[in-house]
């Protein structure tokens, strides 16, 4: 088992697109780390650098102490599953997991062990001669897994592994993915531009954004303590409240003002006043209850324009002084479109953020 | 009256409507038959004219109205034909020339087309066509200076000079029908295989090979039918050490009409029988491979 450093990895394509910029990652032995983001950020790119199909145009990478930079995949002790599985079509089932043990002269007898335990471990048992065009995209993605586990590579890179597959088989494996890496403690790197996947599966998550990392932390940080809007709005469903509002001193107090209800501010963010912030909170951090009587100039109110039952609970799509925010609520809440609803944002969980540079201003 | 029931006219309208593109759909379908049949008819009669004739006794050849059932089976004037002087010689020649013809072509021809396939490197596509433009060149242009360099070579009037031309020829469309094979086989195939412990070479003769082997048997095909009914360079480029088709033309007007047929259909046969084969064995691994 091995840990893995990434030390100021850079690549570019075609002399000019940076596609990662300066990467510096440490994974440590046994982590699960998941490195997201949106479509294009680099993060397929840094994953097949530590592959070894790619080479980054500076930067060293190093794997249990040893700094792979150049030396070929098959010298790197890691395995890959492939978003496309890349499972070979050509081979039955026993013979693509037994493949890279062939490639490095296995004994017979050990093969057919170790193959047959990996396929018991993804449950394909049954289905070892079989070939791919034999097998629906679930047991391939198995096949692709086995492969990849049965080497006991160093460390093992997961490239959307789960982005082929149908909605509730995705679910499945997600959890059977979970327990296997779980009982393997192989250190893994996955891929991914699903949060909730991020979300469930990492130690830790690093986010990526246009080449860079723009926030690693584990899954709970990164969700509470978002380090950008992009990170906020990015993570998590539906996506955090970003609101517009201006710092004011008011009776030597510091206040948020948003029109004319103004939120108890921290201390800390004296140097701001005066300023317009940026005020992010969670959905699930807003306590909403519909307007009794007439709402007071001094109340945050919001009008409802949306209600979306989710089941167990209920997502309210309303603005505030023109600009929108989204409350989850109970579900049998009385709550309709047109209702005025008086909110209370829980205050210990209000990220204030520079309405300039997008960045989190870290306070306490 | 008539808006009575609109749900059920709205029904008959969609019937009638299904009715009369179904019967459009027939037609389409009988059209299509007809002409694959007129089209079979067109390449299969001559043959199959060829065919009887030359398995007849040798005066059926002179006979009219043709017989389209065999009356008596013969082989009387393929006997005749393969015995004459040269036949086997030049068959032989012939069977030479389109596997050497196949061999250096498929060596020299995959890696380019490999190469076009997976990289990309500067004038690419300039090369592309470059390739092909070889093809624009008349072979009569190119036959008599080719003649003139074998001669200086030594290797004039051999079948290895024709089997060279034959691969020059050949070239252009081994290049880019490798290449478009090559294409078709998931790079990702080829980069999982060298994250499981293959050297790039391993990685191509272990999962690029077995699954581009049917369309470069496909090209295979192509490459040595081309050599095989290629006449006109053979012609030029050897005296005594013709191939068959060489062989034949050069015979043929001195020839019995029963001598004529016997060699159409021995010219025929091989590239029939070798077409057959192959494609059985493509339509096997390529219905195994298809997902």
């Amino acid at each position: 088992m091995a840990n893995i450093e990434l030390r100021g990895i850079t690549k570019i394509f075609d002399k000019k697109v940076r596609a990662v910029n300066d990467v510096n990652l440490t994974i440590a032995d046994q982590e699960f780390m998941v490195l997201l983001g949106p479509s294009g950020c680099g993060k397929t790119t840094l994953m097949r650098m530590i592959a070894g199909l790619e080479y980054p145009e500076a930067g060293r990478i190093v794997i249990g102490g040893a700094d792979v930079t150049d030396l070929p995949p098959r010298k790197r002790n890691i395995s890959m599953v492939f978003q496309s599985y890349a499972v070979f079509p050509h081979l039955t089932v026993f013979d693509n997991i037994a493949f890279g043990l062939k490639m490095n002269k296995t004994g017979k007898a050990e093969i057919k062990r170790r193959t047959e335990e990996a396929a018991e471990l993804v449950q394909l048992s049954p289905y070892l001669e079989r070939y791919s065009a034999q097998l629906s995209g679930g047991q391939r993605q198995r096949v692709a897994v086995a492969r990849a586990i049965v080497m006991e590579p160093a460390v093992l890179l997961m490239d959307e592994p789960l982005s082929n597959l149908d909605a509730l088989l995705r679910l499945n494996f997600r959890a059977e993915l979970k327990r296997l890496v779980a009982e393997l403690k192989t250190t893994t790197i996955y891929v991914t531009h699903d949060q909730v996947e991020a979300m469930s599966l990492g130690d830790r998550i690093a986010v990526m954004r246009d080449g860079e990392i723009v926030q690693c932390g584990t899954p709970m940080e990164v969700y509470e303590r978002p380090a950008t809007e992009f990170i906020g709005g990015f993570i998590g469903s539906p996506p955090m409240n970003f609101l517009k509002v201006r710092l004011e001193r008011v009776d030597g107090k510091l206040r948020a003002m948003l029109g004319s209800h103004g939120l108890p501010a921290p201390t800390m963010l004296a140097d701001h006043a005066d300023r317009d912030l940026l005020l992010g909170i969670r959905a699930e951090n807003i306590e909403a209850t519909p307007v009794d009587g007439v709402a007071s100039q001094v109340d945050l109110v919001s009008k409802t324009l949306v209600v979306e039952l989710l089941g167990a609970q209920m997502l309210v799509t309303g603005e505030i002084d023109g600009q929108g925010i989204k409350v989850l609520v109970r579900a049998d809440a009385p709550i309709k479109p047109g209702v005025d609803l008086l909110l209370h944002p829980e205050l210990d969980k209000l990220r204030w953020f520079d309405a300039e540079s997008r960045n989190e201003i870290v306070v306490s | 009256m008539r808006n009575a029931n609109p749900a059920r006219e709205t029904g008959d309208d969609f019937r009638s409507l299904r009715q009369a593109r179904g019967r459009r759909h027939t037609l389409g379908r009988a059209g299509l038959y007809l002409l694959a049949t007129v089209m079979a008819l067109w390449v299969l009669a001559p043959i199959y004219l060829i065919t009887i004739t030359a398995f007849s006794p040798r005066d059926v050849v002179r006979e009219y109205p043709k017989q389209v059932i065999p009356r008596e089976f013969s082989v009387e004037s393929m006997d005749f034909f393969v015995n004459s002087t040269g036949v086997l010689g030049s068959l032989w020649n012939s069977v030479l020339v389109a596997l050497i013809t196949l061999v250096l072509s498929t060596i020299i021809g995959a890696p380019a087309g490999y190469a076009l396939a997976r990289f990309a490197f500067k004038g690419r596509d300039p090369y592309r066509l470059v390739i092909l433009s070889t093809r624009a060149f008349p072979i009569v242009i190119l036959s008599i200076p080719l003649a003139v360099t074998f001669l200086t070579w030594g290797i004039y009037d051999s079948i290895y000079a024709v089997a060279l031309m034959h691969t020059a020829l050949a070239m252009p469309f081994t290049v880019l029908i490798t290449s478009s094979i090559f294409v078709s086989v998931p790079h990702d195939l080829e980069e999982a295989a060298l994250t499981l412990g293959c050297t790039p070479l391993q990685a191509f003769l272990r999962v690029v090979m077995p699954l581009a082997l049917p369309g470069l048997a496909a090209a295979s095909i192509f490459t040595f039918v081309l050599s095989w009914n290629e006449v006109f360079a053979a012609v030029i480029l050897t005296l005594q050490e013709r191939t068959l088709p060489a062989h034949v033309l050069g015979v043929l007007t001195s020839s019995p009409p029963h001598f004529r047929f016997a060699a159409a259909w021995f010219m025929l046969a091989p590239s029939l029988i070798f077409i057959f084969l192959i494609r059985r064995y493509l339509l096997g691994l390529w219905g195994r491979i298809s997902r």
